[in-house]
């Protein structure tokens, strides 16, 4: 088994989706649910397979903060009106392969949006480090 | 009190689905029984534990079929206390286990019921060692529960497929609460008591052989240390004496496997007292062994390495050169066979490349380490 991290950007390197989507607010209220209810299944379904170890959605909101030398306090930048990248959220799951972890992805990349229709968004998914294994020789 | 109970465990749990009864609610029935049996013990020992053991592990079966019944609103018409059958057979643990690492179950699934329904761990031991939450244990072993469920449970199954899922729960090197390593040991040991398979001696011996150097393993701030620079004076000389003992009976019998051909590359590293005393030839003949009967890469990788020690790093290099450089550790080896050839520029490269691609972070920490060094050295050597 091995863990793997399944990150959802607002943004990122890649276009937040391959469809041309418009922002959420704009969906109608029932589109909205359906996403998010599709969130909430899958989440479901990485329990039944016995396959969750966390999920959480973060605040679009935040802060950089850096060490600015003894006695000083912290240098602080931010929150952004326009970024680049702001990590929305995850789920980190523990699978047999990493064909299952890019299936996990590419199900939920095809989260339903505006008129139903999947809205492809990218899925980031990195592999958790390990521990060594005992026999290498 | 513990001990006792794991051994009784899959005991127990054989004894019921021998007389016939489900597997699935007998493992149930049996883990509410260890719950008893922990509650009341330490009051009072029973004379007979395993029998004490059966007679509640059967009453809670009995109340699980009852409950069942109730739930349906139907008579209760099944047989309720299974046929008294034979109380010990000593394929008993062979049987459990085959059924427990099923050819339909995936590796992890079959670790954790394993674990579970033969070595006698709670749901959250499990979950603790491979770093889950317990729900989620809990749902993986019910998952497994159920695919195994039914079907006749007479006739043990492949030992090979009992041997990969003890090698995994060996190997995969989680330390929690509960020791892996050592539960792998105590239900290879069982296993091999019962069987006479050499392979079975062999994967037992290749454990124990390995789990010798546990103290040499790490420093005592968790980095890894290499077989060469491992203080050998920590190897636990009994294990190795004993793992010997074992791999010889098994080797004796002539029916040569993959566990005991590395078990016997074990034995002849645990058997240097030095580093520099390693016997490379005989290691590198039984890597030909090796090669011959699994033929697998990561096997040829290794092989590479004993090649380098054997017959100097530019024949090792050579070995190299067949091995797909894709596999992880390629780089690793590379890296460590162009550094005995002088060719440190390179090494340290490699080794750069080799702490990138690295799956676990006290190898990645290890190599950044080698990289360092060697860069660090160049450039006093230039200055």
């Amino acid at each position: 088994m091995a863990k793997y991290l399944l990150l959802k950007h607002y943004r990122g390197d890649h276009d937040i989706a391959a469809e041309d989507v418009a922002p959420m607010d704009q969906w109608t209220p029932e589109e909205v649910k359906a996403h998010i209810d599709f969130m909430l299944e899958l989440t479901e379904d990485f329990k039944r397979r016995g396959e969750f170890v966390d999920a959480q959605a973060l605040s679009p909101e935040g802060t950089f903060v850096r060490y600015d030398g003894e006695g000083k306090p912290p240098v602080t930048d931010g929150p952004f009106a326009e970024t680049k990248d702001l990590i929305a959220g995850w789920w980190v799951i523990d699978v047999e392969s990493e064909e299952r972890a890019h299936e996990a992805a590419a199900f939920a990349s095809s989260a339903p949006g505006p008129g139903g229709r999947p809205i492809r968004e990218w899925i980031e998914v990195r592999p958790f480090m390990s521990e060594p294994p005992t026999i290498t020789e | 009190m513990n001990e006792l109970l794991k051994d009784l465990t899959p005991q127990v749990l054989g004894i019921l689905v021998r007389r016939g009864a489900d597997f699935a609610a007998a493992e149930d029935a049996v883990q509410e029984a260890l719950v008893e049996a922990v509650r009341h013990w330490p009051d009072q020992m029973p004379d007979e534990p395993r029998a004490w053991l059966v007679k509640v592990a059967t009453r809670k079966l009995i109340d699980a079929q009852r409950a069942e019944s109730a739930r349906r609103r139907r008579e209760l018409k099944v047989q309720l206390e299974p046929p008294p059958g034979p109380t010990e057979h000593s394929d008993d643990t062979l049987l459990l286990l085959s059924r427990c690492c099923h050819p339909d179950l995936t590796p992890a699934s079959a670790v954790a019921l394993t674990l579970r329904a033969v070595g006698g761990l709670t749901t959250a031991q499990i979950a603790q060692a491979f770093l889950v939450p317990e729900a989620t244990m809990a749902q993986r072993i019910s998952r497994a529960k159920r695919t195994v469920a039914g079907g006749s449970f007479d006739t043990p199954g492949d030992v090979q497929a009992v041997l990969r899922v003890l090698y995994l729960v060996f190997n995969e090197g989680f330390t929690g609460e509960v020791d892996l390593a050592e539960e792998a040991i105590r239900l290879t040991r069982q296993l091999a008591a019962a069987t006479d398979d050499p392979e079975v001696a062999g994967l037992l011996a290749l454990m124990l052989l390995h789990h010798a150097r546990r103290a040499a393993r790490r420093t005592s701030s968790g980095e890894v240390v290499p077989l060469a620079q491992q203080d050998r004076s920590l190897w636990d000389t009994a294990m190795v004496t004993e793992g010997v003992e074992v791999l010889q009976g098994a080797l004796a019998r002539d029916r040569l496997g993959e566990y005991q051909a590395q078990a016997a590359i074990a034995a002849l590293h645990d058997d240097a007292a030095t580093a520099e005393e390693t016997d490379w030839t005989q290691v590198l003949e039984w890597y030909d062994e090796l090669l011959a009967l699994s033929d697998s890469p990561v096997v040829a990788l290794n092989r590479a390495v004993a090649v380098g020690e054997a017959d100097g790093p530019l024949a090792g290099l050579r070995a190299l050169d067949g091995v797909d450089p894709d596999l992880p550790r390629w780089d690793a080896v590379a890296a460590y066979l162009h550094e005995k050839a002088g060719e440190c520029a390179e090494a340290a490269r490699l080794y750069a490349v080799a702490a990138a691609k690295a799956t676990n972070a006290a190898e990645r920490d290890h190599l950044t380490r080698q990289a360092a060094r060697l860069n660090a050295s160049a450039s006093s050597g230039s200055a």
